[in-house]
């Protein structure tokens, strides 16, 4: 809390000798993370917490594939393998996923391009993240005093009836929507209240219309889960009846709630990552992103179709005929802007220079699997074939193929786009190849023929399964250890680069946006001068300076604002 | 007997109702757009990558960054295909949604983890036996969560939800036996849920339900108290084997002393026994929960005394199987 009364000097550095001030080395000790107002460290924090909760989920993930390399008990029993891909799911989706890129990425970046020196409203960001903390604590208490084996859905009656810890869980999911609706909140006021002079709503860089769109329905549908939860609470500890038909509730009703939330949330998770690709996608093609405003206003309408289509995870609930009709059509409309948003990444590629880098790579990696997860989606909004398909591995695969063959992938491209830029080193080129490749294969080779023993009727949260599914569960754990090869030496190249990679330069890719116009990592302050926007993608703006293996802008008084007060 | 479930095709199970055809068809259908467009995205990639692959000190060439006639196409197309995609898909939901008027109906239950198949002569069986080409209608319910009733080689499936009932039809196609699923998360032995659906040639349903129903006259008490306490659910919280589940062993319960929750003792007896299945907490072994439902009105009183002819018997009678 003392940061802010360092002593400054004209140009935002701080008085006295020493090594370049960064926000890293500005202010030190436990308590100057703990309790910054800093964005930038807020986003490192979230980075952290947020990769130990995805390693948490893996290994829950590891458990399940390894449980179900035979049919019948291999290393655990029915009721174990219940709790463990409850908390796989759980932990992946309220404690990853959903914060996921928003609060590191968005965190770390947003201010940044809008030449900002922090979100609108620091304070609030840091309740968010302490909010984040808790309420993780609370579901991950969940675990020693019995842990949940409902499914990450909780449906009813099961969640009210089960003998398991569902109140910490959901009290724990509860509270970390509070954190998201926060974090959506400052994102909102920030994008509107902090742009750049010259960034109107049209200039503003693509990951910014991706995150503002996210900020919306992360804003508009958590309360939902909110009050979805505490009914849920309600009803087990004080046995009002709401949902449970024993008591005169309707289990069907919860459904309902719980996906007027969760199916928004599936955008919440994804909007982000398209976000991200818009960015990577235009930078490693050196060309400006084609089409930038279809692709900024499929972001909104993605945004608000979400809110229509929840009814279509309930095709066999035993709602009538017409929702069904209704719901099916809904959902076939948000395919389209996704399907446009790739339409222009492809067109973007057209005529560039592009280059493989490991975020293009990931990007590459995210537009084979996210169409593939995409396309699978119309299997699935269709009536008849999801009657079919609903409750199988085929549903599985598909959100996989979205949600880590999508967001996950789009999460690591941006990871490795601004890791230089976050802590001002390089990492290792040629060990990323590696682990990009096989996180690809491994990938593909889990989650595909999930597809196929779903299409077959291997229905989905089984411990035990027939005889004639075993060789697709089994090339499907095959699968899933490669992918931890390939995520081990993610971690192995990262942890490798904080302390030995090559110092990055402030510009080390080219892009135009605003957060590469500043030292990497970043200083405390951000910028030293007041910024100005122009089109953030007109990377002929920038050309390649050997000596320092950086961009560098051919006009840098371009995205200088005019001193104040000059005439 | 009928296909082999690993008869089917790369994708699906083999063919075995009336909708069974038009669900693959669309099946294909949208599997051949995917491919087309997969491909088509790939394909333009590579090429991309290839074509474009960054020279040295070589700039991206000038093309336009909007092209508002592409983007407007690119946008419409895939509106039409979705359209036509869900109109083929509605209108075989209809055909999956309505049942021919004739339709034979069963009841069905699910419970944890079990499911049962009344037929209208009060018959009560573990599996789903049905008469070829003729239209079958599930009426079913729930007696605790929400399980789901799924048959792959059917294409049909349907949430069992307590408090309401759902339905669902089909008409079996071709004589054989097949799986049937829960597809609805319901706990510890949700994957166990299973049972199968037996397609009866022309004819032989009704020979096999007139049998099946006389199991009384047919077999032993003990067979048919052993049958019924399979069939009926008892087994799901009563072991065979001595061990304690939901509710207490029955392995050689009868003439034992066991001590009541109420502090007295009993000495288990037939009397006993059929007030236990009758009015299941009246009288409750300590250290269990008086949770049991019972069972007037859904057994008969010679079933009853089926049952506890075969608790009775010598252990290894009972063992047997």
């Amino acid at each position: 809390m003392t940061d802010a009364t360092t002593v400054l000097t004209g140009d935002g550095q701080p008085a006295g000798p020493g090594p370049r001030d960064s926000y890293l080395n500005h202010g030190k000790g436990v308590l100057s993370w703990l309790f910054t107002l800093d964005h930038k460290r807020i986003g490192i924090m979230y980075l952290a917490v947020i990769l130990a909760s995805f390693f948490l989920g893996g290994v829950f993930a590891m458990f399940i594939r390894t449980e179900l390399l035979t049919p019948g008990q291999t290393i655990m029993t029915a009721d174990t393998y219940n709790k463990m891909f409850t908390l796989h799911g759980a932990v992946m989706i309220f404690l990853f996923i959903i914060p996921g890129i928003p609060a590191t990425l968005g965190n770390f970046v947003l201010p940044l391009m809008l030449g900002a020196k922090d979100v609108a409203l620091p304070r609030l960001n840091l309740a968010s993240f302490w909010l984040w903390l808790i309420g993780a604590s609370v579901a991950v208490a969940s675990i020693i005093i019995g842990a949940v084996d409902t499914g990450w859905t909780f449906y009813t009656p099961y969640s009210t009836t089960t003998g398991t810890a569902v109140v910490a869980m959901t009290l724990g999911a509860f509270i970390l929507g509070f954190s998201s609706i926060f974090t959506g909140l400052n994102f909102i006021v920030t994008i509107h209240k902090m742009r750049p002079e010259g960034m109107t709503w049209f200039r503003m860089p693509l990951f910014l219309w991706g995150i503002y769109s996210t900020a919306i329905i992360q804003v508009l549908a958590t309360p939902v889960l909110g009050i979805t939860l505490l009914l849920l609470i309600a009803e087990r500890t004080l046995g009002v009846g709401i949902f449970d038909p024993a008591l005169g509730g309707d289990p069907v009703l919860y459904q309902h709630f719980f996906w007027f939330y969760s199916h928004p949330a599936v955008y919440i998770m994804i909007l982000p990552a398209m976000a991200i690709m818009s960015e990577v996608i235009s930078v490693f093609s050196g060309k400006h992103i084609f089409g930038y405003r279809f692709i900024a206003w499929s972001s909104i309408a993605i945004a608000l179709l979400s809110f229509l289509v929840w009814g279509h995870h309930m095709f066999t609930s035993g709602q009538s005929s017409l929702t069904n009709m209704i719901f099916s059509a809904l959902t076939f409309s948000v395919a389209i802007p996704s399907a446009v948003k790739v339409f222009n990444w492809l067109a973007t590629m057209y005529k560039g220079s592009i280059r493989l880098a490991a975020p293009m790579l990931y990007a590459l990696s995210f537009l084979f699997l996210f169409a593939i997860g995409g396309l699978t989606g119309l299997f699935l909004g269709s009536l008849s074939t999801d009657i079919h398909l609903h409750d199988t591995y085929f549903v599985v695969a598909h959100f996989h193929y979205v949600m880590f063959g999508g967001t996950v992938i789009a999460f690591l491209a941006g990871i490795h786009y601004w890791w230089p830029k976050i802590f001002g080193r390089m990492y290792s080129e040629r060990w990323a190849q590696v682990s990009a490749l096989l996180i690809f294969v491994g990938f593909n080779l889990t989650f595909f023929t999930q597809f196929v023993m779903g299409s077959h009727g291997m229905p989905r949260r089984y411990y035990n399964y027939l005889e004639r599914f075993t060789a697709y569960h089994q090339a499907s754990t095959v699968g899933s250890f490669i992918l931890m090869i390939g995520f081990l030496i993610m971690a192995g190249y990262l942890l490798h680069s904080l302390v030995r990679g090559e110092r990055a330069p402030a510009n080390p890719w080219g892009g135009a946006t605003l957060e590469w116009e500043t030292a990497s990592p970043p200083p405390y302050f951000n910028f030293e001068h007041e910024m100005q926007a122009g089109d953030p993608y007109d990377l002929d703006a920038l050309s390649w300076d050997p000596s320092i293996k950086g961009y560098v802008r051919r006009d840098p008084s371009s995205v200088l604002a005019a001193p104040r007060g000059a005439d | 007997m009928g296909p082999d479930p690993d008869d089917g095709s790369f994708w699906m199970p083999p063919q075995v109702s009336t909708v069974a055809r038009s669900v693959d068809w669309l099946f294909n259908f949208i599997l051949a757009i995917s491919v087309f467009f997969f491909i088509l995205i790939v394909v333009v990639m590579v090429v991309f990558v290839i074509k474009y692959r960054r020279r040295e000190g070589q700039q991206a060439q000038s093309s336009p960054s909007h092209n508002t006639a592409l983007e407007i196409t690119w946008t419409v197309i895939p509106v039409i295909i979705v359209i036509v995609i869900f109109f083929f898909g509605f209108k075989g939901y209809l055909d999956m949604a309505t049942p021919p008027a004739n339709a034979y109906e069963i009841l069905v239950e699910g419970q944890k983890w079990k499911w049962s198949f009344n037929y209208p002569n009060g018959y009560v069986d573990e599996n789903l036996h049905v008469p070829v080409d003729r239209p079958v209608r599930l009426v079913m319910s729930s007696a605790d969560v929400i399980h789901s009733l799924y048959v792959p080689a059917f294409r049909i499936k349907q949430d069992v939800v307590p408090g309401r009932y759902t339905k669902v039809w089909f008409e079996a196609t071709e004589p054989g036996e097949y799986d049937l699923f829960c597809a609805e998360y319901c706990g510890t032995s949700h994957s166990d849920m299973l049972a199968h659906v037996i397609v009866h040639p022309p004819g032989e349903f009704e020979i096999w339900l007139e049998k099946a129903s006389n199991f009384l006259e047919t077999m032993t008490p003990v067979d048919a108290g052993r049958k019924l306490f399979q069939v009926r659910g008892c087994q799901q919280c009563h072991s065979m084997d001595g061990s304690a589940k939901t509710g207490p062993t029955m392995l050689g319960v009868f003439g034992r002393t066991e001590n009541m929750a109420d502090g007295g003792t009993i000495t288990v007896d037939e009397n006993y026994i059929r007030e236990s299945i009758l009015e299941p907490n009246a009288r409750v072994v300590a250290g269990f929960e008086p949770v049991m439902p019972t069972y007037q009105g859904r057994l008969k009183d010679a079933e009853i005394l089926a049952i506890i002819e075969y608790l009775k018997a010598p252990a290894g009678a009972s063992q047997e199987e």
